[in-house]
């Protein structure tokens, strides 16, 4: 009994087969799926099988009070439901957290492929001739000395703009040079896509692979794979080298579904990087007992330090805000900001308040345009911001990751507010100054008074600022 | 308890005839129920098309090239964006639990609909079908209600009907074959009703064999 409570508190992945016969079928190579994501006839299957190259392991674990979904890890019990299983005449209990990739059913099994596929040895797979600065160069060094050793973790703390893709770079060639695999888990879409092709022109010769939802490439067969962190559901023990990105963000941070399948992923020999610019309660707690190493690139690739940012006290911003308009200081500073080149950005809490301010604003004749999450002219909207054809950009804490534009002043309005996070306000704020050519930028958080989340913001970015001087 | 669509903790709504009622066990949330939105007069009193006055054209139509074999047809909810959405992950995702956030509802229509002691039939799927979706959805339906139904019909080919026109779909081939007669009145059971020729093919082959009437309860019109 102790056993069971044990096995089902902890994740367990002892039932995935430790023998891992060398086989030729990279599609099947460290997944787990269903019968019928495997496009072979029941005679080559059952072939497979003969050989343990697939191994049948069951789909779900029962426990006298609970069950868990080895594909997705779900163990809620509002997430399970029974059915009239017509396939094999019994009532079956089947997973519901997952089934958008399929139906995962108590009497169907998973099958596992073998991950013995031997990838090809790549000897210069790297075409990138840009340089890297001192702190990316330590972190570079570090992340490479981690894949030669195999089993070990490192969590990346760089600055929003610090050039984190390019310090894999060589760590990617270290692991390609010995035909390793590697995954690049990122929770954003865009930003798989966004990769793909820069990836694919540091590294010509690689088959890369781009996986998300409506993703054109299905098969998950290639040794590099970027991938969005629910499209881990169907791999296991597949990879030597495992890279997430943004480990705080949302979905990752608080689903313990992409935590379990990103951890079943890895070969249990994997080295494991974590990127982050604004690293969680949890991390930091680990990061102090020494239990997580870790690699700072406190300064942006350009070298300039993160733009701070002013709080400034503005007692009626509530009153204006219900009626839809902004506090004449602020209208003011933005009738001022406006005479400059740089663009604006500006965040306020709510999507509805985005709409208004925007509107509040159109009316005074400014070129301006607001993004929400679900709006389907988002793409297109950002876009025409980058390329300059409007000046004020109006959004909430989505646009706070991820999206850069080179030249733009950031103005938080109601910063006080819950959905800015010390990590939002972080990222907000490292929205300013990413060009070279323009490396500073206004930061506003404009407050009816101030919080622990912003005065920990600007902390983090103040300490960010000192550790890069120092080195 | 947690709404059944949108996964999210259900509060319970405390009023005072819920307070003295013995708590009922809710599948889903207000909000989500407020969006079940049940088809409301006017209809079409042969097919419930919903907002519509007298009868419908389609149904004209029907009466007009065969003397209609279909005595009427009942649905509870009409097909729109939430509805599809919820169809769309119970019966292709598969999602079997998902349907009973129309249980309460159905179940009252179909008290209210006078077909309660007729022979219930359900639209057979065919094998292929069911294998991957693992549930008849008619059959679904039918347990809901706490009826038992028979299937004497036998599909010749297969289901793959939402990839023609509408038109083509009102003349097609009759998909079924009848297996067994029956000389009770029945109603037919399906999910959804789009043009109603599905269950008028079967209709028809009842009819022939000396049924002496034929009605239909779908879920959506
Ligand atoms: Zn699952
Ligand atoms: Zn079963
Ligand atoms: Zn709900
Ligand atoms: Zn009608």
């Amino acid at each position: 009994m102790f056993k069971t409570v044990k096995k089902y508190l902890q994740k367990d992945f002892s039932w995935i087969p430790s023998e891992n016969p060398t086989h030729s079928y990279p599609s099947l190579t460290g997944k787990l799926l269903l019968r019928h994501e495997i496009p072979l006839e029941d005679e080559i299957v059952d072939h497979l099988i003969a050989q343990t190259i697939l191994t049948k392991v069951t789909s779900i674990e029962s426990y006298p009070w609970a069950y868990r979904c080895r594909r997705c890890g779900n163990t809620k019990s509002y997430m399970f439901a029974k059915m009239p299983h017509a396939t094999c005449g019994q009532t079956c209990v089947y997973c519901r957290f997952c089934i958008q990739m399929g139906r995962v059913v108590a009497c169907e099994p998973l099958y596992y492929g073998s991950s013995g596929f031997e990838w090809p040895l790549h000897e210069h797979p790297c075409q990138w001739k840009g340089e890297l600065t001192v702190h990316q160069q330590k972190a570079a060094d570090e992340l490479v000395a981690l894949v030669r050793t195999g089993k070990g973790e490192k969590l990346v703390w760089a600055v929003c703009g610090a050039g984190k893709t390019e310090i894999l770079f060589r760590s990617i060639t270290e692991a390609l040079k010995n035909g390793k695999r590697i995954c690049l888990a990122t929770p954003r879409t865009d930003v798989v896509r966004e990769l793909l092709p820069r990836l694919q022109k540091s590294f010509p010769k690689v088959n890369i692979q781009a996986l998300y939802g409506d993703s054109p490439d299905k098969a998950g067969d290639a040794p590099f794979i970027i991938a969005t962190t629910h499209q881990l559901l169907r791999f296991a023990h597949a990879f030597d080298v495992m890279v997430i990105d943004e480990v705080d963000a949302f979905p990752f941070h608080n689903d313990a579904s992409l935590h379990y399948a990103s951890e079943r992923a890895a070969k249990p020999q994997a080295s494991m990087i974590y990127l982050t610019a604004t690293p969680r309660k949890k991390q930091k707690r680990r990061i102090r007992s020494k239990d997580l190493p870790v690699v700072f690139i406190p300064q942006r690739f350009h070298g300039h330090p993160l733009p701070v940012p002013q709080l400034k006290l503005t007692p009626a911003l509530h009153r204006y805000l219900q009626k839809a308009e902004l506090h004449p200081k602020i209208l003011q500073q933005i009738a001022h900001q406006q005479q400059t080149p740089r663009q604006l950005l500006l965040f306020l809490p709510s999507v509805k308040m985005a709409e208004q301010i925007a509107e509040y604003l159109k009316e005074r004749n400014y070129e301006v345009r607001s993004v929400h999450a679900e709006d389907r002219g988002r793409a297109g909207k950002i876009q025409a911001f980058r390329k300059k054809e409007y000046r004020v950009l109006v959004t909430t804490t989505i646009l706070e990751r991820g999206v850069t534009f080179p030249s733009v002043d950031v103005y938080v309005i109601d910063a006080g507010h819950v959905v800015f996070d010390e990590a939002a306000l972080v990222q907000i704020a490292g929205r300013a100054g990413r060009s070279p050519d323009d490396p500073k930028g206004d930061v506003i958080f404009y407050h009816v008074g101030k919080t622990d989340e912003m005065l920990d913001a600007v902390d983090s970015i103040h300490y960010m600022n000192r550790l890069g001087r120092k080195l | 308890m947690r709404c059944l669509s949108c996964h999210t903790e259900i509060i319970p709504e405390v009023t005072w005839s819920t307070f003295w009622k013995p708590p009922t066990k809710d599948v889903a949330c207000l909000l989500c129920m407020e969006k079940l939105n049940e088809i409301s007069e006017p209809f079409c009193p042969q097919c419930h098309r919903p907002d519509h006055k007298g009868v419908c054209k389609d149904c004209q139509l029907w009466e007009k090239t065969h003397t209609d074999v279909l005595e009427r047809n009942v649905s509870v909810f009409p097909y729109n964006e939430f509805h599809k959405d919820i169809v769309a992950r119970w019966k292709y995702r598969g999602d079997y639990v998902l349907v009973d956030i129309y249980k309460e509802t159905i179940q009252r229509k179909w008290s209210a609909s006078g077909f309660k002691g007729m022979q219930v039939i359900h639209v057979p799927l065919s094998e292929e079908r069911i294998q991957e979706r693992g549930f008849n959805q008619a059959e679904a339906i039918i347990g809901l209600l706490g009826e038992r139904s028979i299937s004497p019909f036998e599909r010749t080919h297969s289901e793959k009907q939402s990839k023609r026109g509408k038109r083509d779909r009102m003349y097609s081939k009759n998909p079924f074959q009848l297996i067994e007669a029956t000389s009770k009145p029945v109603v037919l059971v399906d999910d959804i009703y789009t043009t109603g020729r599905t269950i008028r093919h079967m209709a028809a082959l009842l009819k022939e064999t000396g049924c002496p009437s034929v009605s239909s309860f779908t879920i959506f019109r």
